[in-house]
């Protein structure tokens, strides 16, 4: 296969728009993922990002827009072409999605143990490497419903690591962790970039968290893209939205909460 | 004045997406069982649970299937006189039809909705999403295994369930109710032949691709209408997959029993 044309950006995505039965929930989504590093989509719940990543994995497809993955459409990959860009990326889903009949070893090994040919004592080793490298060594016969969630987050990023992908797809990382497990994640993710030269594509509505490991910030808000751009410049943004969101201001939930209490006891609701 | 029209369009459009969905399902299904993963200790783990499993479920039903027929069949025949035919009446009423029926609708209500169920959890914890993100194929994975075991499952288990209804049967009939024994097996063995055993075969091998087919279908779907992924869903997967394989067995008793005595 003759090898791609190495360009800035590993994947593109053009006027993208998607739907859910047919309710839209995607409109005219258009940024680019460059190569080598660490972007960051992020947004309130609801704002699409979680589609856009069920996109770029190719858990969801569309016929309105494109997502150009190495200069070829990603809607209009093979099955074959499908699984060969899933052997190049990892994903770790907000749970971590762990198999509930299998180790935590098994369940890191079984890539390897599909796509390799590889001893099974060789396979077991990678796997507690892995283990080793999220904090986990000690509880590698454990069964996921014996961890934490937090455990279960991290025994799923070392599952999206084994194969050593070039891509990694992040979904919420830091949710349902503590501060410090989830500094130690964000130095984790820092360290891949920075050793293993990974483009990595992280979801969250943590600020804090994406400004410390983003190289390009994507904010979204229902289901548009409000701004794209290196993290300065989206601390610079004259956007109003944008601002909002950074400031942490615009949350519809207070203002119904303050409608609610104006009604119920004839106050703004603050006490006294 | 349309909107009766355009409900009762939309209505049958989504039955003809499920059922081309469903069909879709199969096909996969049988593609995947040529591909990676092995699929070996998967299968046996399936045959274990869906088999060996489901053993004393099968038991009780035959056993008391057998003994409730012996009853039932000794004080009808001996109306005219016929109490000497109550091993073929028996061994035809199970080999035929309630064994292959019976076992089929208790092992839809143990392994089915337990097959659904599992691969439901799976599907709203983002593990299948997981194995499809991993480049591995999950109906090779989690299906093609189930259909397997299923496939050489059921009709050993209908085959059990077949012997101990009968020995449930000779125990009321022979032991308690007088009748003769060379009688019983006398009847049993001229009223049996190849066709009887081949329609009870036949069926327990279609009831259990049914019933495989339908619990997993449901389960791997869970959710995935209604875009909500929750437990709610799960139990709906479950509850439709017990009833829809249990009516699916009960249409496809008739339609079989009718194309082929």
């Amino acid at each position: 296969m003759p090898t791609e044309k190495m360009t800035e950006n590993i994947i593109e995505i053009h006027g993208l728009n998607s739907f859910y039965n047919r309710r839209q929930v995607l409109f005219d989504i258009t940024f680019a993922i460059p190569r080598h590093r660490v972007t960051v989509i992020m947004g309130v719940s609801g704002s699409g990002k979680t589609t856009i990543f069920r996109h770029l994995t190719g858990l969801k497809t569309t016929t309105e827009g494109q997502i150009v993955v190495d200069g070829r459409d990603l809607g209009a990959f093979s099955e074959t072409m499908l699984m060969q860009y899933r052997r190049r990326i990892g994903v770790l889903f907000q749970s971590g999605a762990l198999f509930n009949s299998l180790s935590l070893t098994e369940n890191i090994a079984m890539p390897l143990r599909v796509h390799t040919k590889l001893a099974s004592e060789t396979i077991r080793i990678m796997a507690l490497m892995k283990l080793n490298l999220v904090g986990l060594a000690e509880f590698c016969d454990y069964m996921p419903s014996q961890i934490s969630g937090g455990m279960k987050k991290r025994a799923g990023l070392a599952r999206a690591l084994i194969m050593d992908p070039e891509m990694l797809f992040v979904d919420e990382p830091s949710s349902g962790l503590d501060p410090i497990t989830a500094a130690g994640l964000d130095r984790l993710i820092l360290k891949l970039r920075e050793v293993h030269d990974m483009t990595i594509v992280v979801v969250t509505h943590e600020l804090e968290s994406a400004f410390k490991i983003a190289d390009s910030i994507v904010v979204m808000d229902e289901g548009r893209v409000l701004a794209a751009g290196r993290p300065e410049e989206i601390l610079d943004s004259k956007d109003q939205r944008v601002k909002q969101f950074l400031d942490r201001e615009a949350d519809p939930v207070k203002e119904h909460v303050d409608a609610y209490y104006e009604r119920l006891l004839g106050t703004s609701g603050r006490s006294r | 004045m349309l909107n009766p029209v355009q409900t009762l369009g939309a209505w049958a459009l989504r039955r003809v997406f499920f059922a081309g969905r469903l069909g879709l399902f199969f096909l996969n299904t049988i593609r995947s069982m040529m591909r990676p993963p092995g699929k070996f200790w998967p299968t046996v783990t399936q045959i274990q649970f869906i088999g060996a499993k489901s053993f004393v479920v099968i038991a009780f039903t035959a056993a008391f299937t057998g003994m409730v027929l012996g009853l039932q069949g000794y004080h009808t025949l001996t109306r005219f006189g016929s109490e000497g035919w109550l091993g073929s009446a028996v061994g035809l009423s199970l080999i035929r039809e309630l064994g292959p029926v019976l076992s089929a609708l208790m092992v839809t209500g143990r392994a089915g909705s337990a097959m659904a169920a599992e691969i439901g959890i799976m599907r709203i914890e983002e593990q299948i999403d997981a194995l499809e993100c991993m480049a591995i194929d999950p109906y090779s994975y989690l299906i093609a295994p189930r259909f397997i075991a299923s496939i050489i499952s059921l009709p050993l288990l209908t085959s059990f369930c077949n012997a101990l209804g009968i020995l449930g049967g000779y125990v009321i009939g022979v032991k308690l109710l007088g009748v003769n024994e060379g009688s019983f097996w006398d009847s049993l063995i001229t009223s049996v032949d190849w066709n009887d055993i081949y329609m009870g075969l036949v069926k327990s091998v279609c009831f259990s691709l049914l019933i495989v087919w339908i619990c997993t279908y449901k389960g791997f779907y869970a959710g995935v209408d209604e875009g909500s992924f929750g437990p709610q869903q799960v139990g709906r997967a479950t509850t439709d997959a017990v009833v829809i394989s249990s009516i699916a067995v009960l249409v496809g008793d008739y339609v079989i029993t009718s194309l082929l005595l």
